[in-house]
This record gives C-alpha cells, sequence and structure tokens, in this order.
C-alpha cells in the first residue's frame, strides 16, 4: 500500500508528515519502557522480519496481489510503541533505498502504514484479550483478528487523506468502497501470517512476545516451584 | 531454545523470505496500486526521485539474473533494516536495568531445561 509521490497534495503530505514525526516522537519515549538488552535486538530483527514478509506479495483476487503491513505483527512482538517505530524504519529504508512509497509521501506512509495499524491493530488485541481467557489459543486468535481489522482500517486512512488532498477527481465513494473491499482480503493475509508468525514464536519462546506477558507469569511460576523445592530465589550473585 | 539460538533463527528466517522466496511473490499490482489504476488515481502519479538508485524497485543494478538480483537486494535489504534498526532500539533501550530480564529469561530456561 506504498503511496508513490503525486497523489496527495502538498499540504495534506505536510500534515500527514507533521503527525509522523509526532508519533514517531511519543514511540520514540514509550519504546524506552518497552525496550532492554534483550529486547532491543528482538525489535531489530522484527523490524528486518517485517521488511522481508513484505516483499512477498500473495495473490487476493484476479490481478491483484496484496503484503503484509506488519503494524499489527510487531506491536504484539515488541509492544506499540516499538512496533510503530519497527515499521517506520522498514518504510523509511523503502523509500530511500529501494524507491518504494514516494519520499514526499513517506508521512502519509507512516501514518498510514505505521501508526493507523498499530494503533488499530494493537488496540483491538488488547481489547480481544482482557475479555478472552488467558491462553495460547486466546493471544493466537486476537493476533488474527487485529491483523485482519489493521489493513481495512489502513485503507480506509489513506482514502480519508484523498478525500481531503487527493490531486486527481474521481469518485470518492468509489474509490472508499474498492479500497475496503481490496484490503479485507490482504486483510485476510497479513492475519494468516501474523497469527502463524506469533504461535511459532509463542511456542517457542513465550516470553519473548510483548503481547502474551499476561500468561507468562502463571507458567512461571508452575515451572520454578518444583525444581527449587521453595521460594524461586535467584541464586545469582 | 536459548535466546540467541532463536535470534539466529528468526534472522535465517527472514533472509530465506527476502533472499529466496521474493523471487516467487506476485508480480500482479498491489491493493492501492490496483485502485489507483482503475479509478484514475495513478494518473497524478509521479516518477520516484531516487527511481535510479542502486536498489530502485528491489533489484541490484548491473546484475541481469533476477533471481539473484532481486535476492540480493532483498538480503540487503534485511541486513540495513536490521542495522538502523536494531541501532535505534539499542540506543534508545533501558539501560542498567538489565537484571529483571535476565532473571525471567533465567527461570523460563530452568523451566525448559
Amino acid at each position: 500500500m506504498h503511496v508513490p509521490d503525486g497523489f496527495l497534495d502538498a499540504p495534506v503530505s505536510v500534515a500527514a508528515g507533521a503527525v509522523a514525526v509526532a508519533g514517531i516522537g511519543v514511540a520514540l519515549r514509550g519504546a524506552r519502557r518497552e525496550l532492554d538488552d534483550r529486547t532491543a535486538p528482538l525489535a531489530g530483527l522484527t523490524a528486518a522480519f517485517v521488511f522481508a514478509a513484505q516483499m512477498i506479495n500473495f495473490p487476493v483476487a484476479s490481478g491483484t496481489s496484496g503484503h503484509l503491513l506488519g503494524g499489527a505483527l510487531a506491536a504484539i512482538l515488541v509492544g506499540p510503541y516499538t512496533g510503530i517505530l519497527c515499521v517506520s524504519v522498514v518504510l523509511l529504508m523503502q523509500a530511500l533505498l529501494f524507491a518504494d512509497g514516494g519520499l514526499t509521501a513517506l508521512g502519509v506512509n507512516i501514518s498510514v502504514m505505521a501508526l493507523v495499524t498499530v494503533l488499530v491493530g494493537y488496540g483491538t488485541f488488547r481489547l480481544l484479550l482482557r475479555v478472552l481467557p488467558k491462553t495460547r489459543a486466546s493471544v493466537a486468535g486476537s493476533s488474527f483478528a487485529a491483523a485482519v481489522i489493521s489493513v481495512p482500517a489502513s485503507a480506509v486512512a489513506f482514502t480519508l487523506l484523498y478525500a481531503v488532498g487527493g490531486t486527481a477527481d474521481v469518485p470518492i465513494a468509489k474509490v472508499a468502497t474498492a479500497m475496503v473491499g481490496v484490503h479485507v482480503l490482504i486483510g485476510v493475509g497479513e492475519a494468516l501470517i501474523t497469527a502463524v508468525t506469533v504461535s511459532s514464536v509463542l511456542a517457542v519462546r513465550p516470553d519473548l512476545v510483548h503481547g502474551a506477558h499476561d500468561l507468562i507469569k502463571p507458567l512461571e511460576l508452575r515451572t520454578a516451584e518444583p525444581q527449587a523445592g521453595g521460594p524461586a530465589e535467584p541464586s545469582r550473585a | 531454545m536459548t535466546t540467541k539460538r532463536f535470534f539466529i533463527g528468526f534472522l535465517v528466517v527472514s533472509l530465506v523470505l527476502a533472499g529466496i522466496v521474493s523471487f516467487y511473490a506476485s508480480a500482479d499490482p498491489d491493493g492501492l496500486e490496483k485502485v489507483a489504476e482503475d479509478k484514475g488515481i495513478s494518473a497524478k502519479e509521479k516518477d520516484h526521485s531516487l527511481k535510479d538508485s542502486p536498489l530502485g524497485d528491489y533489484g541490484v543494478k548491473g546484475i541481469d539474473d533476477s533471481r539473484l538480483s532481486g535476492g540480493l537486494s532483498g538480503v540487503i535489504g534485511v541486513g540495513a533494516v536490521l542495522l538502523v534498526g536494531g541501532g535505534l532500539f539499542w540506543a534508545v533501550r533501558r539501560r542498567g536495568t538489565s537484571a529483571p530480564a535476565a532473571e525471567r529469561e533465567k527461570t523460563a530456561a530452568a523451566g525448559r531445561g
């Protein structure tokens, strides 16, 4: 969904750029709480994974493809603030190195593909986990739902920007219908990739999934008790 | 699984996706490109100002074999994102508070082992 140069007029591009800068500023401050010696490398690897997965366009309808956006995935794996930064770094590198996504549209792309996907995706994920039982299946299911909704949300955000500052005179209602329609399909692909990836990490290292930290604690207690034969006291000097 | 082994595995998956699997990706326009073409938005599209850059459009200039060119550009991209992203995250991380994280990991490792 990388917006090229020329789709949006200067005022909307500049405004979206300001939103992107503000969003990244908030994310930089918030990411400090999410990142430590162990999660910082994980976040770098997550950004690299999002970049790699974005290269894999999958067919969604005749003559149309889609690819992962990755906002929901990154937010669930490494936290929402860091997730915004992960996708933003990917978009920046794509625009600068690969000529993918216009330079003047970078603010639009960060707003639509990093901020909106993380806000909507991670918000959905947290809401669902609040009402669902604290199990791995719930985390996987919530990841699916978060991802599936994040993509049409992103399409709606683009359409709204286009309604305000689009450069071509087009029927905006038809654009909205077409954008949401195709991005619901792409959202299903996004959801499959997100749920499989989150489930895979949960299977081998559940402690590394930021969005699953609620269900880590009981697991730790259960495994620590029989081993230590008493209160689990870290004996590290 | 140790953290180090997990990190290496995660990186290998990304490198395989970007370096090898990407060759088999659909070449059809993505959702936005398709809608933009159909509805007349694309008429106003401007060329990317860096379209002739050495890695423009996910290929390495000068390499004719498309599988090699695309795969190599993907591997370079994974490296570049990891370097820039990892560097940024390492710079903004909490310092001097790694003890709780290390403890958590130790407990988790003991539970598995």
